[in-house]
């Protein structure tokens, strides 16, 4: 290996770590505020390139039939729990909320889909379009339980995936894609090649990274989130609803997830089941992390990328193992270095 | 007008058994038209269509056929297999999409004893079953491999790279590059692998480049198959690409663009009809399907699914016309002479090969059931 290898494998590992970056802050983001470690959300990011490819290919994207199963199950849900807890007074607030929202951008995606659209305008419908699917199954699945403990939550966010991967295969069929790079430009840095695609990734990471730090520390909702994160019950007793915060954390998460596979559309092949492996090595890049801090995250998600580079070069066959087998001393380290507290204890 | 009554009955009944004496000969065809496996299952279907519309009857017996989906489940494609013997009393099953689909149907075929023609390649039995109901019309796995391998040392390749899935298929076909190295035809110079979800090659394709092949073998499929090719171009590399009937995919074509140009892969000849040489066994009957093809659905035929279909169908003909000597359609006796006369097909052309089976083997072809093809601009063309 000289130094040009050497180089080419860490750009390729930073930009595939930048996808974990924008991953795992999602997940973090979730766990802390919602205690729910969203399995789903690979799949979130697969559907969002699926679902750009079919805007490209002038076809109506399968992610519309799956959100309007989607708002309709979270709407009956959500109508019958009003019910039975205040009468039909906020029936039509339900009803706004869980079925017309998310059904705007499907309509807008179902009225254009077939027409020739400038990219910008694609990837806008593909983010919008793909947003409500995390704050719906967190009105179908996850609000019912969502005093459960983790390992409830975690079972359900399986549980979930398996059902996605399922409804990814019927809406959008078995067959792979890939999307028009979003710019074909290259540049020469010192003898290597380097495309604005990757640059472009390695952006899109940065800037959400900074704009989720201005959210956090600057907006009310967002300090709303990180008290709830902190403390639930505390939250709640100082007036913050964790129902609606956790309705914030998942459209974040969402819109998180969406951008991610905008910018992966265009690098790979997504099949409908693809969003698993990368979700689930973005979980990894948050362990590192211990779950908890954003910038740890960052430096995670990067390293997980950078190794996964470098063990594709030394040993392909093993890449896999050595990237999951890397979880083995990070769990080591952080149950010798991190005090134990028993978070279920700490909720009653 | 009792007794009137009587005579017709006798009479109704008598012209019920004639009719049972010469039934139809009645097939069962079971296909994924749903699920995972639908976008080759689909072709399937439209091929047996097309078979029908080619040949309805043999010998002047009518033939009935029955189409089922599987849903790409080999549970369901078991109980399909079950109710066309039970219920349809078919005299030959023909199916399916996918190897596992078809590993279930086989195992129905052998306990029931009702022939089978298998579309989809199914593993060779460990040691030779006396008692195998059934034959796979597809080219053996290894053959797909060795040809190509062939085709590099015909070319002059002495170093070549291997980069394949990490799955069962990518171990096939890294076999059978390991094969050819052992053989000392080929120094395999670098052994890389992938995943079908990966989202990067880099690295293999960095290591493969440092080693500076002539050639690259792939051993992905489909649309995936494209990624290593991607990635070594974007590295600059200029040596040739070979693979696997695997990677005919027009969605392959479509994401590989210039990268992928220039790859030679074994295929069936029927995938380039028009191209073949007139002295060619499959040009005129593949010219034949391909108009059958477009009468019976409509649309231009590329791919090779379906044409497997069509030579499971011309097989069966071919030995319904000796069965058909030896027994009545619809009896136990001629599903066993239909099973013997599959088991012997000799020299039947079909679009994909030329068709000798043998008892206690499972595939019926030889090299001479894949031709090498070459992507240029888009299009496969024939290799001679």
């Amino acid at each position: 290996m000289d130094a040009q290898i050497a180089a080419i494998l860490a750009m390729d590992g930073i930009a595939t770590g930048a996808i974990y970056v924008l991953m795992g802050l999602g997940f973090v983001l979730l766990f802390t505020v919602t205690r729910v470690i969203f399995v789903p959300f690979g799949d979130i990011a697969a559907f969002t390139a699926l679902t750009l490819a079919a805007l490209e290919m002038k076809q109506l994207p399968g992610t519309v039939g799956l959100v309007v199963v989607l708002a309709v199950l979270a709407a009956l849900m959500e109508i019958g729990a009003q019910l039975r807890a205040s009468g039909a007074r906020r029936i039509p607030r339900a009803i706004l909320f869980y079925l017309v929202l998310p059904l705007l951008p499907v309509a807008a995606v179902w009225l254009v889909s077939g027409q020739p659209l400038p990219m910008f305008g694609r990837i806008a419908l593909a983010i919008l379009v793909v947003m409500p699917i995390a704050p719906l199954l967190d009105r179908v699945a996850f609000r019912p339980i969502a005093d459960g403990s983790v390992l409830l939550l975690l079972t359900v966010a399986v549980v979930v995936h398996f059902a996605l991967v399922g409804l990814g295969l019927l809406f959008f069929g078995a067959e792979g894609v890939r999307t028009e790079p979003l710019t074909e430009v290259t540049f020469n840095i010192a003898g290597t090649v380097v495309s604005a695609q990757t640059l472009l990734i390695v952006l899109a990471a940065i800037v959400f990274s900074g704009l989720l730090f201005l959210f956090f520390e600057f907006t009310a909702t967002g300090k709303a989130l990180r008290a709830t994160a902190i403390n639930r019950t505390g939250a709640r007793l100082v007036g913050i609803r964790p129902a609606s915060t956790g309705t914030v954390a998942y459209l974040l998460a969402s819109l998180l997830a969406a951008i991610s596979g905008v910018l992966i559309a265009p690098v790979t092949t997504i099949f409908y089941d693809s969003g698993f492996l990368i979700g689930l090595k973005a979980f990894v890049g948050a362990i590192i992390a211990g779950m908890a801090s954003y910038p740890m995250t960052v430096a995670g998600a990067i390293f997980v990328g950078m190794l996964e580079s470098f063990a594709s070069f030394w040993s392909s066959a093993f890449k896999e193992v050595i990237v999951f087998g890397i979880l083995i001393p990070v769990l080591l380290w952080r149950s010798f270095t991190t005090l134990q507290t028993d978070e279920d204890d700490s909720e009653e | 007008m009792k007794n009137l009554i009587r005579a017709a009955t006798v009479a109704v009944g008598l012209a019920l058994t004639a009719g049972a004496a010469r039934a139809d000969i009645t097939v069962g065809f079971v296909t994924s038209l749903s699920g995972s496996g639908a976008s080759i299952g689909i072709p399937y279907g439209r091929g047996i269509d097309a078979a029908y519309l080619y040949a309805d009857s043999i010998g002047g017996q009518k033939i009935k056929l029955i189409k089922l989906d599987d849903g790409t489940d080999p549970s369901i494609a078991s109980r399909d297999a079950r109710k066309l013997i039970e219920e349809d009393k078919v005299d030959l099953l023909l199916g399916t999409a996918t190897t596992p689909s078809t590993i279930a149907m086989m195992a129905v075929a052998d306990e029931l004893k009702v022939p089978m023609i298998a579309v989809s390649p199914i593993p060779t039995p460990a040691a030779p079953v006396a008692d195998r109901w059934g034959i796979s019309i597809v080219q053996p796995p290894p053959l797909m491999v060795s040809v190509p391998v062939d085709r590099m040392v015909r070319d002059g390749v002495k170093t070549v790279a291997f980069i394949g899935f990490s799955d069962a298929w990518g171990d096939l076909v890294y076999s059978g590059a390991k094969a050819a190295a052992d053989a000392g035809k080929i120094k395999l110079v670098a052994t890389e692998r992938y995943a079908r979800t990966d989202t990067s090659v880099t690295g293999q394709a960095l290591k493969i480049f440092a080693a500076h092949p002539d050639a690259v073998l792939i051993g992905g499929s489909g649309t995936q198959g494209a990624l290593p090719e991607l990635a070594l171009a974007q590295l600059g590399y200029h040596g040739k690409f070979y693979g696997t009937p695997a990677l005919l995919n027009p969605d392959f074509i479509r994401v590989g663009g210039k990268a992928v140009d220039g790859i030679v892969v074994s295929a069936g000849p029927v995938i380039v009809a028009e191209q073949l040489p007139d002295t060619h066994f499959g040009k005129k009957l593949a010219l034949a399907f391909r108009a059958a093809y477009l009468k019976a659905t409509g649309k231009e035929t590329t791919d090779g699914f379906s044409a497997y279909s069509f030579d499971a169908w011309m097989v069966f003909l071919d030995a319904a016309k000796r069965a058909l000597a030896i027994a009545q359609p619809g009896t136990t006796a001629f599903r066993t002479a239909l099973k013997d006369a599959i088991l012997s097909t000799k020299d039947v052309a079909g679009v994909h090969a030329i068709y000798n089976c043998h008892p206690g083997q499972t595939f019926c072809v030889d090299e001479r059931g894949l031709v090498l093809v070459r992507l240029e601009d888009g299009k496969w063309i024939y290799q001679p």
